[in-house]
């Protein structure tokens, strides 16, 4: 029964159709049902309300415009018209994580980007993907980002090493930046909650106002994050595309 | 971009905070949990990988192939119709404003040939008033004129009378004061010769 009660509890994968091909264990969990969630709620939103192509959009063909521009006018915003080709893959990414994250402020649910394997995989794919265009674009001179421009000479041995060093702390810090936000916010969210019941019905009232304003703290929290993973992944990208910037 | 920062580091600082807290509330109420957090038990790496990788591509490719290439449809197709409009309404604009110019200059011409009209036609009335006047004028004239000759005339016949009517009254004064019968035709010459005299 303890374990039950842990706020660690929420973060369990259970898998709900065991599968397994060869020696891998690629079991329909928890996790990937929530991931299931996801997209179809962003296919719905991003597809099924511009069906008809109308003109004059309703409620969420506008979210689903508004979004688009949103995230369109970040990336031109970040990258300039250059990034344009990589918006469909910024789209996803923001939306991925965004549909995610709310789906986990819903009650009983499962929150896939608390998991520190989805961060660390989406900040690693963002990292070598934009290293691949800044080779691609750039050739050797790429390597360029690492020495600034207008620096003087004898401080480079000191500034290339901590270049290098922040280039490769970006995945590190990007997917622990979302991970720890996630599970720190759902997990204090369990433990005041806890609270309430422990405390009883003379106090216990101090510690579900709390939950009911750190809810709604949680909702910004979860639309920033998204945001933030978004646009550091323009900012990475945008010095691949215009190196010595 | 700098509040963006503030947000990044807000939450960094938010987050390690909870992170101590959920470190010192973890021993009391995680008891039994089956050794530590869940996210660091590898034998959810492979299944979480797998479904990542489907559903993250799945969506890429509905975004990609589908729902952008859909919405950026629709926003140029408005962007296209507004800018027609706008277009459409311009010119518009531009086809009422040569109506109203056309209309003006008619307007003008219109009150242009007005003014000639009334100018005209109160010339052409001054030149028969100045005509009928002129032929007033000369008709009055010789109505005074023939007025003067019959007063002339008149005066004439009366003269001539007087002259007969003074001989008359000569010849009776004559025979009354002295007695003599002149002959009629002597007093009236007499009578007419006083009065060339007198004037």
């Amino acid at each position: 029964m303890a374990a039950q009660h842990s706020p660690m509890e929420q973060f369990e994968i259970k898998p709900i159709i065991p599968l397994h091909i060869g020696g891998l264990d690629i079991s329909f969990t928890n996790s990937a049902l929530y991931m299931v969630i996801a997209i179809a709620l962003v296919t719905y939103v991003m597809v099924y309300s511009v069906r008809g192509r109308p003109l004059i959009p309703g409620r969420l063909q506008s979210i689903a415009e508004i979004i688009y521009e949103f995230v369109g006018e970040m990336l031109e915003s970040v990258c300039g018209k250059e990034g344009r080709r990589y918006f469909p893959f910024i789209f996803t990414l923001f939306m991925f994580i965004l549909a995610c994250n709310l789906l986990g402020m819903l009650p009983y649910s499962f929150t896939v980007t608390s998991h520190i394997i989805i961060t660390v995989t989406m900040a690693l794919v963002v990292f070598v993907g934009v290293t691949a265009i800044g080779f691609a674009r750039h050739g050797v001179k790429f390597l360029s980002i690492f020495a600034p421009a207008g620096v003087p000479l004898w401080i480079m041995p000191l500034l290339v090493p901590i270049e290098i060093f922040s280039y490769f702390v970006r995945p590190v810090s990007l997917s622990l930046r979302l991970f720890a936000n996630m599970m720190a916010g759902h997990t204090m969210l369990k433990v005041i909650a806890g609270f309430v019941i422990a405390l009883g019905a003379w106090v216990g009232w101090a510690p579900l106002a709390f939950v009911v304003v750190l809810t709604g703290f949680e909702i910004v929290v979860a639309v920033l994050q998204a945001y933030i993973f978004a646009i550091l992944s323009c900012v990475y990208l945008n010095d691949a595309l215009h190196v010595g910037h | 971009m700098h509040v963006i920062s503030i947000g990044i580091w807000g939450r960094s600082a938010i987050a390690g905070a909870i992170g101590g807290l959920t470190v010192a509330a973890l021993p009391a109420l995680a008891e039994g949990a089956s050794g530590g957090m869940p996210q660091f038990n590898p034998s959810g790496f492979a299944p979480q990988l797998f479904w990542l990788v489907i559903t993250f591509v799945t969506l890429y490719f509905v975004m990609a192939r589908v729902a952008l290439p859909r919405i950026a449809e629709v926003l140029e197709l408005r962007a296209e119709r507004i800018s027609d409009d706008l277009d459409k309404a311009a010119a518009l604009k531009a086809e009422a404003d040569q109506v109203i110019a056309v209309y003006e200059k008619a307007l003008a011409e219109a009150r242009a040939q007005a003014a000639n009209v009334g100018r005209e036609t109160a010339a052409s009335h001054a030149a028969a008033a100045a005509t009928r006047q002129a032929q007033l004028g000369t008709e009055l004239g010789a109505k005074i004129k023939a007025a003067e000759a019959r007063i002339a005339a008149a005066r004439a016949t009366a003269m001539a009378s007087l002259t007969s009517v003074a001989g008359v009254a000569a010849q009776a004064a004559t025979k009354r004061l002295i007695g003599v019968d002149i002959e009629a035709a002597e007093a009236e010459r007499a009578a007419a010769t006083a009065l060339r005299e007198r004037g």
